[in-house]
This record gives C-alpha cells, sequence and structure tokens, in this order.
C-alpha cells in the first residue's frame, strides 16, 4: 500500500503508522492486536471517504501527479496482451515521452498510445517527464494512420504536463505536428477512445485526444494550462494555484459538467495508486464497453459524430444589432 | 533581425507569463514616449529606425516603414481595407460576443474585461470573418485582433471561425485565416483548449471538399493558435519578422536556462525550417494571394 501521502492525508498518514505498528506487534504474537488493527482500518476507510468526497481542483491535481500513480506503460502491460511496441516517427528520432503500438484487450487488437512518465530521475530524463517533443506526436500520427489502414481501433492515455518547450521542439513545428493531429484525428476513419489518466495539461494533452470518447479518470485534470502557470500569468504569483485550479474547472467533474469530456472512470478510494488493479480493471472495463458501441459504428457516423461533438462546444451568445 | 513580442505579456494568454510582464514595463513607457514628439497626427514615427514619415503616406503604404520595413501591427479592419476590392465586403456573425461558461474571476471578472475590451476597440471579439472579392476572386476571410485580450483564442474566436469555414464550404469559397494572437484564452480553460479540435476539425472537412485554405501568421502567432487552423494551411506564409511559435520566447529561455539564438521563432526562421510557404511583405499581399489563387483557381 502507498506510503507517500499528501499534505490534507496527515491524519490518515498517522492512523497508518500506528496500524502497521499494531500489524508488526500482532505478527511477532506477543500480543492479539486484532480489535486494534480492525478498529484502525475502519477509522482510516471512513477519513479517506470523507476527505476523497470533498477534494479540492488543487487536491486532484496533487493526487493526478503522484509520483506512484500507474502510466501508460502500467496499463499496457496489465490491461493488454501481445504488446508489440512501435517506435519512430520515420523522420528524425524516436520520442520516448510518447508510447504506442498494437496490443489485445481481451482478444481484440488495437492500437494503443500514450504519453509515458518516468519514475527514477534516469527515466523521468528519458521520457522528458512525459513532455512530447513534435516527433512523439508524428510518431503517434503514424501509429493511428496504420490503425486506419488495418482497421482497428486507438486507444489514447493521456498524462503530460504539456508539449516540451525548447529550441528542437519550435525548430521542428511543435505547432504544427499538433495542429496535423488535430486535424487528422477528427476525421480518421476507425474508433478512436481518448483516457486522460494523470494530467492533461494543453495542446500537449489534446494533441492525442481528438475522439469519438473522451474519458477521464475520477482524479485527473485536463485544461487549457497547468494551475501553475495560469497563477503566474494572470495574478502575477506562483502562490495562487489552488485558485486557479478552481477557476479553470478542471476536474473530472467539470469537465464533464460543461460537456467537454464525455465520461468519468471511477478510481479506488485514495486515487489510482492505492489500488492499481482496481483502476485497471475500471480502465479496461470502460475501454471494453465504448469499443462495443463504436465498433458498430460506420466509418462515416463515427467522423460525423465526433466532429459535430467537437463543433458544438464553446459557449457564444448573440448581441443585438 | 527584430523579433516583436515584447508587447503581449500582460495579457491572459496561455503564452505569457509573469516575468516576462516585469521586464517589459520599461519597454511599455518607452512607446509612450515615442508617440510624444510626434505632432498633431500628421506624422507617424516608425516605432524602429524612428524614420518620421506623413500619416497619408504611412496609411498607403498599410503602416509598414517605407524606410526600413517594419511592419506595425494592424487590425481585421485594416487588413479587410487592404484586401477586399474597394473595401466592400459583408462581415459573418458580426454580434457573437463572449459567454462566460466558468463564471471566471481573476483581479476581475471575466465579463467585466470583456465589456471593458468592447468598449476600448469597438470590436465584439478577437476575430472578425467577412467574405468579398479580391481582385476578382471570391475570398472568405478571417482576420484577428490583437487589440481585443491580445487576439486570445476563447469560444467566439473559434466560433466565428468554424462558421467562416462552414461559409467556404457552402459557397465552394477559397478561406483566408489571419492569425495575431498569444493563444488560448484563459478565462475560457477548457473552452478555449477544445477551440483548436472545434477548427482543426472544420480545416479537415475544407480539405476534403478541395477547398484552398491560406494561413497568413502576423505578429504575434503562438500558443494554441499555431497548435492549430494557423499551422493547417495548405500555404502557410507570414509578414516578415514576425514571432511565431508554439511555446512562448520566455517559457523557452527559462526552461533551457539560456538566452535563445537571435531571430529563433521568427517569420524567417520558419521559412529556414519549412514551415512557411513563403513570406510575404504586406504592401505585396493582395496580389500575391491573387498570383497564388489563379495557379488553382478555375
Ligand atoms: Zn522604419
Amino acid at each position: 500500500m502507498n506510503t507517500n501521502w499528501f499534505d490534507f492525508e496527515k491524519e490518515i498518514a498517522e492512523m497508518h503508522s500506528q496500524l502497521v505498528k499494531a500489524e508488526e506487534t500482532h505478527a511477532q504474537g506477543k500480543l492479539d492486536m486484532s480489535d486494534t488493527i480492525e478498529h484502525l482500518t475502519k477509522k482510516i476507510k471512513e477519513a479517506q471517504t470523507t476527505i476523497y468526497s470533498q477534494l479540492s481542483g488543487w487536491q486532484k491535481v496533487q493526487i493526478s501527479r503522484h509520483q506512484d500513480r500507474p502510466y501508460t506503460l502500467d496499463y499496457i502491460e496489465n490491461i493488454c496482451t501481445d504488446f508489440v511496441e512501435l517506435h519512430g516517427d520515420r523522420h528524425i528520432k524516436d520520442d520516448k515521452a510518447i508510447v504506442g503500438g498494437w496490443a489485445k484487450i481481451d482478444g481484440q487488437s488495437v492500437m494503443i498510445i500514450g504519453q509515458q512518465k518516468g519514475r527514477n530521475t534516469k527515466q523521468r530524463q528519458m521520457r522528458n517527464f512525459g513532455m512530447p517533443n513534435p516527433e512523439g506526436y508524428r510518431k503517434a500520427l503514424r501509429l493511428m494512420k496504420l490503425a486506419e489502414k488495418f482497421n482497428r481501433p486507438v486507444i489514447t492515455l493521456i498524462d503530460t504536463p504539456g508539449a516540451s518547450p525548447g529550441l528542437e521542439a519550435e525548430e521542428r513545428g511543435q505547432g504544427e505536428a499538433i495542429a496535423r493531429n488535430l486535424l487528422e484525428m477528427s476525421v480518421l476513419n476507425v474508433p478512436i477512445i481518448c483516457i486522460v489518466i494523470g494530467e492533461g495539461a494543453s495542446g500537449g494533452a489534446l494533441g492525442i485526444g481528438v475522439g469519438d470518447r473522451v474519458m477521464m479518470m475520477e482524479y485527473t485534470w485536463y485544461s487549457v494550462i497547468s494551475p501553475e502557470s495560469c497563477s503566474s500569468i494572470l495574478w502575477r504569483t506562483w502562490d495562487k494555484k489552488e485558485l486557479a485550479a478552481d477557476a479553470l474547472k478542471l476536474s473530472a467533474t467539470d469537465m464533464k459538467g460543461n460537456g467537454l469530456v464525455d465520461g468519468i472512470i471511477p478510481e479506488p478510494l485514495g486515487g489510482a495508486h492505492h489500488n492499481p488493479e482496481e483502476a485497471f480493471a475500471n480502465v479496461k472495463a470502460t475501454i471494453l464497453s465504448e469499443l462495443q458501441t463504436l465498433k458498430a459504428m460506420s466509418p462515416e457516423q463515427l467522423v460525423n459524430a465526433r466532429i459535430e461533438k467537437f463543433s458544438a462546444m464553446g459557449v457564444v451568445q448573440e448581441l443585438p444589432a | 533581425m527584430a523579433v516583436n513580442h515584447s508587447d503581449f505579456d500582460d495579457l491572459p494568454m496561455e503564452s505569457s507569463d509573469s516575468t516576462w510582464y516585469k521586464r517589459t514595463l520599461s519597454g511599455i513607457l518607452t512607446k509612450t514616449k515615442d508617440k510624444k514628439p510626434t505632432p498633431d497626427g500628421l506624422w507617424e514615427k516608425c516605432k524602429r529606425c524612428k524614420e518620421v514619415v506623413p500619416s497619408k503616406e504611412w496609411l498607403a503604404n498599410h503602416c509598414v516603414c517605407p524606410s526600413c520595413h517594419y511592419h506595425e501591427r494592424i487590425g481585421s479592419a485594416e487588413y479587410f481595407e487592404i484586401l477586399f476590392d474597394d473595401g466592400n465586403f459583408t462581415e459573418l456573425n458580426a454580434n457573437l460576443s463572449s459567454g462566460d461558461p466558468l463564471n471566471f474571476v481573476d483581479s476581475a471578472p471575466y465579463t467585466d474585461r470583456v465589456v471593458v475590451a468592447q468598449k476600448k476597440t469597438g470590436l465584439k471579439d478577437a476575430v472578425r470573418t467577412a467574405h468579398g472579392v479580391i481582385n476578382g476572386q471570391a475570398l472568405c476571410v478571417a482576420c484577428m485582433d490583437f487589440a481585443f485580450i491580445g487576439g486570445s483564442m476563447g469560444s467566439v474566436v473559434g466560433e466565428k471561425i468554424a462558421r467562416a469555414i462552414d461559409h467556404s464550404l457552402a459557397t465552394k469559397t477559397p478561406f483566408l485565416m489571419i492569425s495575431k494572437s498569444g493563444g488560448a484564452r484563459m478565462m475560457e480553460a477548457a473552452f478555449s483548449l477544445m477551440q483548436m479540435a472545434k477548427t482543426s476539425a472544420k480545416l479537415a472537412l475544407l480539405a476534403k471538399a478541395g477547398i484552398p485554405y491560406i494561413s497568413l501568421m502576423t505578429n504575434p502567432t503562438t500558443g494554441g493558435v499555431t497548435a492549430s487552423f494557423a499551422m493547417l494551411g495548405d500555404f502557410n506564409i507570414a509578414e516578415p519578422e514576425a514571432l511565431i511559435g508554439f511555446a512562448g520566447p520566455r517559457v523557452i529561455k527559462e526552461t533551457i536556462g539560456k538566452d535563445l539564438p537571435k531571430g529563433f521563432q521568427s517569420s524567417e526562421f520558419l521559412l529556414e525550417h519549412g514551415f512557411l510557404d513563403f513570406i510575404v511583405d504586406r504592401t505585396e499581399l493582395k496580389a500575391t494571394l491573387s498570383r497564388l489563387l489563379s495557379h488553382i483557381q478555375d
């Protein structure tokens, strides 16, 4: 079980360390601690239920970034079989911030693509903190086109703090790469399911996020900018990130409420990292059920509905002339 | 070469940021000082080479300095005047205005900011769309206005561009997009973000229908605008020395911890790296568009 607690879980963390001690004592056979263990377990669950029923936007952002949270390759490993990873954009290089390839879910072949973060310093550098370069978006598009060619659905897993800002990214056309994906994904002739599994930051997320179904896991965020950067631009300080997180309405519930995503995938109590198996099962079940619906639609129906859905997003009013 | 990117930092757009704002306060003051010696509006002083030019000549040259070719920023009214024959055009969806889907409040409520911008500029939002004729050829144009909250893209910008593309589709008219924007408008958050998907999807339909799309990038074109419609032209073109990029220069500078190379993210840089078809002087814009379209329109 997770032991990296958030500041807002202090109370749980204390009870948890008592629980660990009680379990140790019990295991040593000196004292029967079963009553204490039962009591603490119940208390922890109660506290978690209370805390997790009233999370703020910023707290959800923190959960989405937890270091033990499952990443794209964890999902692929645990919900798929026969994964064949495919590399490279055929122009520049293989961007390790985006992974993708063929995989089978319950025997059905899909093209699965996602941003990949690293768990330790070395991996984080290799994965560029999950911030893709243009070649990452171009690799993703190449794989999506393969999926279209061989008539297989596309699954994308979104988890990025943003597209990489840098000299090389600009030289190679970061803007063009993302733009091209938006255009091509909107008319791709196979089903596309996009799932925000962690962070969904701006164009970097949307670059693999135009789908027939766009789902968010319960404790993830998706917006035009991170709360920190928003705070720095609008309030001219990094300290208003909590305020910015609320103002941006970036949580799954707000995004669903505003009709900007299609659904929410529930997470285990305490977040996906508390019980990855449950998170994997929920994601898998969602993919399978959505695939069943989408596979029944013709390519034309899919594309029309996809374009109509994104075209309807936005709130405008007609002023009197 | 000088890229003009010191003047959109105090704005609620994704590619600006606070440190940038502080550093350019002095720059903003300099600009006011520049205006002072200009006598009674009959003369214009070039912001770059400081040449003083009679206003009449300045306007006849489309606000391009006759001496150093500095392209002063202009808005949709000027572009429409430059492009459409006899200045005649029909505006589309002229009264579309912003909602406030998120009830967004930072230092001021978003609705107040919109009203202030509308009063200050006489515009309804950061893009105007119109159709008309240029040198006898029908053309549908969407042109952004930097004066309106930095040309930032919210629902109105996305919706008006989408409807202008619908007009192009319905009338089989070529589409010209003139971009000038710091990116997505923060106060509409994810609604702004989704305008990128919306406009790109519409452009996919335009492409399928075989209708030409020309994207003209002007100073500045950054953030979500670059990462959607601005980069999707059959022909991507730009005015000289415009700032064009995805991430803002300050963000990149802070990320890499080094000064940016000279001319980085300029039109000339993008041409060199293969992302533009050509750079066009504003004084040549109309003739060049006509010549380009003459090859592909029957
Ligand atoms: Zn000059």
